[in-house]
């Protein structure tokens, strides 16, 4: 009895191995493959990295998606790094002022910015993100009316700034008065929300390089934001996609630019130290 | 504020004749399906580009008429045997009738 059983699970071992080894070769070409996303990892400067291979949303998506992001013409994003351009230059306001009038070529003074947000705040007693800063200027430097977050202009001044530091590693500072926010970063990002009582870790922790449905979860690296979402078809910021995250699980979102998602920001960006910021990315 | 230019990319613009040039595009355009509705339920209208030509010193060279399915900031790419120099002009026209055009100077000896 007892070899019989050995025999028939050793035939159903060879079987499932006969089968897997087929069906991996018919599907090596194929665009239903599943992405290839280890070998790209950046290491984690240190051992308290909770994730010591950090690799990219773009080794999550398929080679289209990739393809998309890497020619600077095909990228729909760059349509926004082309209107912050413009904004850039553009005088608003009663200080009669554009950004350009301060800070003169982009290129040069905006370089690393991006890469570094959200930093500390010595005058507010806050980590401010690029958007609050972008606000910051124009209404109390160019005394304009601040821009509305999720609009086009405030999204494409992101962009664009952001884009300055494309390539340069990501690098925020979570120490010295950053620490309670990174602290309370840390605790959202481990906090069970929603009717589906879901973690951020819980998918891009535990089980980045799976499918969740139809979806093959990615790191949840912010990296490339804000980020040319083929599903909206729009650049997208990052507070908007983390409300998205909330809204999946069926919670209750935080308000874009809110304490809570600041210090998230200021945590996953930590998450991500290391990695190249690819603004504008392109993702599903 | 300015309008964003239609992105024109040839492969090569200075050609012998008999050879073919490659022509990517891309353009700016949200895309409304007529199939989606607003905050307050209303349905928002269609407005798509339903067209998009590309013609050398007038003469067409290219034309193609997208349905409502076209993918917003759509990317056309083509390829032809230019047989003169001169002009490319692109054109783009949407269901307001609004039309974006931008042009390409080509070279053929």
């Amino acid at each position: 009895m007892g070899l019989r059983r050995v025999v028939c699970g050793m035939a159903l071992v060879a079987a499932i191995a006969a089968a897997t080894a087929v069906g991996s070769i018919a599907l090596a070409e194929s665009d239903l493959e599943r992405p290839h996303w280890q070998g790209h990892a950046v290491k984690a400067p240190s051992k308290d990295y909770p994730i010591q291979d950090i690799t990219s949303g773009f080794w999550f998506r398929t080679k289209d998606t990739q393809a998309l992001q890497e020619d600077d013409f095909n990228n729909p994003g760059f349509f926004a790094v082309e209107q912050g351009e413009q904004l850039w230059a553009k005088a608003e306001g009663k200080a009669g002022k554009s950004c350009a009038s301060c800070h003169q070529d982009a290129a040069a003074s905006m370089k690393g910015v991006g890469a570094a947000m959200p930093k500390w705040n010595q005058r507010l007693g806050r980590p401010v993100n690029l958007e609050q800063q972008i606000n910051i200027c124009r209404s109390e430097r160019m005394e304009a009316a601040p821009w509305k977050f999720g609009s086009a202009e405030l999204t494409a001044m992101t962009t664009y700034v952001r884009y300055q530091s494309r390539g340069m590693p990501v690098a925020v500072r979570v120490d010295g008065p950053m620490t309670p926010w990174f602290e309370k970063g840390k605790a959202l990002y481990y906090t069970r929300h929603g009717q589906l009582d879901l973690a951020c870790a819980n998918c891009h922790e535990n089980n980045h390089g799976k499918y969740l449905r139809a979806d093959f979860l990615s790191q949840g690296q912010s990296n490339g934001f804000p980020v040319y979402r083929l599903r909206d078809q729009r650049l997208v910021p990052l507070d908007e996609r983390m409300q998205g995250c909330i809204f999946d699980v069926r919670g209750l979102p935080y308000a874009p630019l809110s304490d809570e998602f600041l210090a998230l920001e200021l945590y996953v960006a930590w998450r991500g130290n290391g990695l190249p910021v690819e603004t504008p990315a392109v993702r599903n | 504020m300015a309008e964003i230019k239609p992105r024109i990319r040839l492969d090569k613009k200075d050609v012998k004749k008999g050879d073919t040039v490659e022509v990517k595009t891309l353009v700016s355009h949200d895309m409304e399906t007529g199939l989606r509705h607003d905050a307050d339920g209303k349905l928002v209208p269609r407005l798509i580009i339903n067209k998009f030509t590309c013609e050398l010193n007038g003469k067409l060279v290219f034309e193609c008429d997208p349905e409502s399915a076209v993918s917003a900031n759509p990317y056309f790419q083509f390829k032809f045997k230019p047989e003169e120099s001169g002009t490319l002009k692109f054109t783009w026209i949407d269901d307001a009738g609004t039309t974006t055009e931008a042009t390409e100077t080509i070279k053929v000896s």
